[in-house]
């Protein structure tokens, strides 16, 4: 290692999805010009690239593109930078001096960079996540190895299916499989309400008659090498299966649509603080980590419902990581803590610099109507959302402004 | 007279909305409940008498980098089209190279939309049968 010649950069962003994009596009346009976009796959765009359905780009574009175009859009433009890309590349370590370890084939490098952005994404929760006791039959998926498979691959994946978890990339695969010929017996979701779009419950489910079964698990898994069917059973409220509620659903295969984990392996060698809330790490305004230089967005520093605002929170990383990368500033800023009260699952920044207005995300724990977000400081209320329909599904945003913020130490955001 | 209860899907709010319709073929809206604003009404009627959808979905392509292009409508169609149009994208098997926006079928079921590539797939620079 130490023999290795290290290769020197303004921004190396790690991701080629739709947050690396924006990352490296709006970091080019402020003025970075010594840019490394890394990508592990043999093409740009990431999950956008599988999501061939639409509705993708309504706030951005005010139009319903398909995901390979709404990538398309961020690709060309970054056709136009002199942003360098380097596909089937994947870091293999990041750490706290911001030097990279590069593998691609058949070759090996090392790069240390002035500023990095985190734009890995997520990954699905598995089978082992949720641990189904049964036996370990070919044919369980997660929904999205199967639109991998069935969207890119050209590979039919089934042809009796049933569905656990209602995200939305399991009510979009129930679409998908039955158009193509399969025939989807059930949507099964544990919790007492879907945790998809309501446009997706009807455009992909009701539709094609499809029945979603709220309070509902797969138990068990049968077959010895393809799956033959599941045990399915309803659950109380403490989410434990009701005896004699069980009853067996011959299938050939099992989508599983129970969760997104931020992948952030990277992030945990690098040593950088991470949310037990968010699963990503913690950042304050400008989008930095507690590790100086380091900036995260997109699914990687929480898991987004909508592609349009992984872009703009991108944009934002993109601009305050050039900043960084073209100052000589080595300070966190960011002193004002933002914590979750009631109701609220978790916000995003973590911490906030009171001279910068901030926009905060946030989810709240259940569905419920007519309530409001609100954002207390010192005793008063700094900022308040009125909303008709809150869902954990849906992230919302809360723009703060500067000037509302000085004298306070300490935020709350709670339901009012 | 029959209810249905659908979910608004114009805006953020979801109103839950209760839709009186008559026993037609196709049913006529006879009165809506639980609306915030008139949008929930007009798109109660559209949803009830003539549900309108977009779809997606891929065809095969011969002689690309990819073995398959993701189409959609280019805007959207009777919801009962639905079958028969994915009947029509089915068919479907054009060579490489495709671009973006390419329109490769007009009309199909007769519903005046037309099928475009979302993906553009370049011609493949080694077959895939001497890959293999």
């Amino acid at each position: 290692m130490s023999l290795m010649k290290v290769e020197e950069r303004d921004l190396v962003i790690i991701g080629g999805g739709p947050a690396g994009l924006a990352a490296a596009v709006s970091a080019w346009e402020a003025g970075c010009r010594d840019i490394l976009l890394v990508e592990r796959d043999r093409i740009l765009g990431g999950i956008l690239n599988q999501c061939i359905h639409d509705g993708f780009g309504l706030h951005t574009f005010n139009e319903a593109l398909s995901g390979p175009e709404y990538a398309a859009r961020y690709i060309e433009k970054l056709g136009q930078t002199g942003v360098e890309v380097r596909e089937q590349t994947m870091v293999l370590r990041l750490g706290e001096d911001r030097v990279l370890q590069l593998a691609s084939r058949g070759s090996y490098s090392a790069v240390r960079a002035r500023a990095v952005i985190l734009a890995m994404g997520c990954r699905e929760r598995p089978r082992g996540a949720i641990s189904i006791p049964g036996t370990r039959p070919s044919g369980v998926f997660t929904a999205g190895a199967a639109q991998h498979l069935m969207n890119l691959e050209n590979i039919m994946v089934g042809n009796r299916v049933c569905i656990l978890g209602s995200g939305d990339i399991g009510l979009i695969m129930a679409r998908r499989m039955t158009l193509e010929g399969a025939s989807v017996a059930g949507v099964f979701e544990i919790l007492p309400y879907s945790s998809g779009l309501p446009r997706n419950i009807q455009q992909c489910l009701n539709d094609y008659d499809i029945p979603l079964h709220l309070s509902t698990t797969v138990q068990k898994i049968h077959g010895s090498r393809r799956l033959e069917g599941v045990t399915v059973a309803q659950v109380g409220p403490d989410r434990s299966p009701l005896e004699g509620t069980e009853r067996y659903i011959p299938c050939d295969t099992l989508l599983l649509s129970v969760g997104l984990i931020p992948e952030n392996e990277l992030s945990r060698d690098a040593s950088i603080p991470l949310d037990a809330r968010t699963n990503g790490p913690q950042v304050d305004s400008r989008f930095m980590t507690r590790v100086p230089g380091i900036f995260a967005c997109g699914n990687v520093l929480h898991v987004h419902d909508l592609v349009d605002y992984v872009s703009q929170e991108a944009e934002e990383a993109g601009r305050h990581a050039a900043a960084w990368a073209g100052a000589s500033e080595s300070s966190c800023e960011g002193t004002l803590p933002v914590l979750p009260g009631e109701g609220v699952r978790y916000t995003l920044p973590q911490k906030i610099a009171p001279s910068r207005s901030t926009v905060l995300s946030l989810r709240v724990t259940a569905p419920c109507r007519n309530r409001s977000v609100v954002v207390r400081g010192e005793g008063r209320v700094i900022a308040r959302k009125s909303l008709v329909r809150l869902h954990p599904a849906e992230m919302i945003r809360i723009p703060l402004e500067a000037k509302s913020l000085s004298g306070v130490s300490q935020l709350e955001v709670a339901l009012g | 007279m029959n209810l249905r209860e659908l979910t608004c899907v114009v805006c953020p709010n979801g109103c839950p909305l209760a839709i009186t319709c008559s026993n037609d073929d196709p049913p006529r809206v006879l009165s809506v409940e639980g609306h915030l604003c008139p949008r929930g009404i007009r798109w109660a009627k559209q949803e009830v008498e003539a549900p309108e959808r977009t779809i997606a979905s891929s065809i095969l392509v011969t002689g690309g980098e990819m073995p398959l292009a993701s189409v959609r409508t280019d805007r959207s169609i009777p919801l009962k089209k639905i079958p028969e149009v994915m009947e029509a994208i089915r068919t479907l098997v054009l060579p490489a190279p495709l671009a973006l926006g390419e329109v490769v079928l007009k009309d199909p079921a007769g519903t005046e939309c037309c099928i475009i590539v979302t993906r553009a797939v370049a011609s493949a620079k080694v077959s895939r049968e001497e890959v293999a």
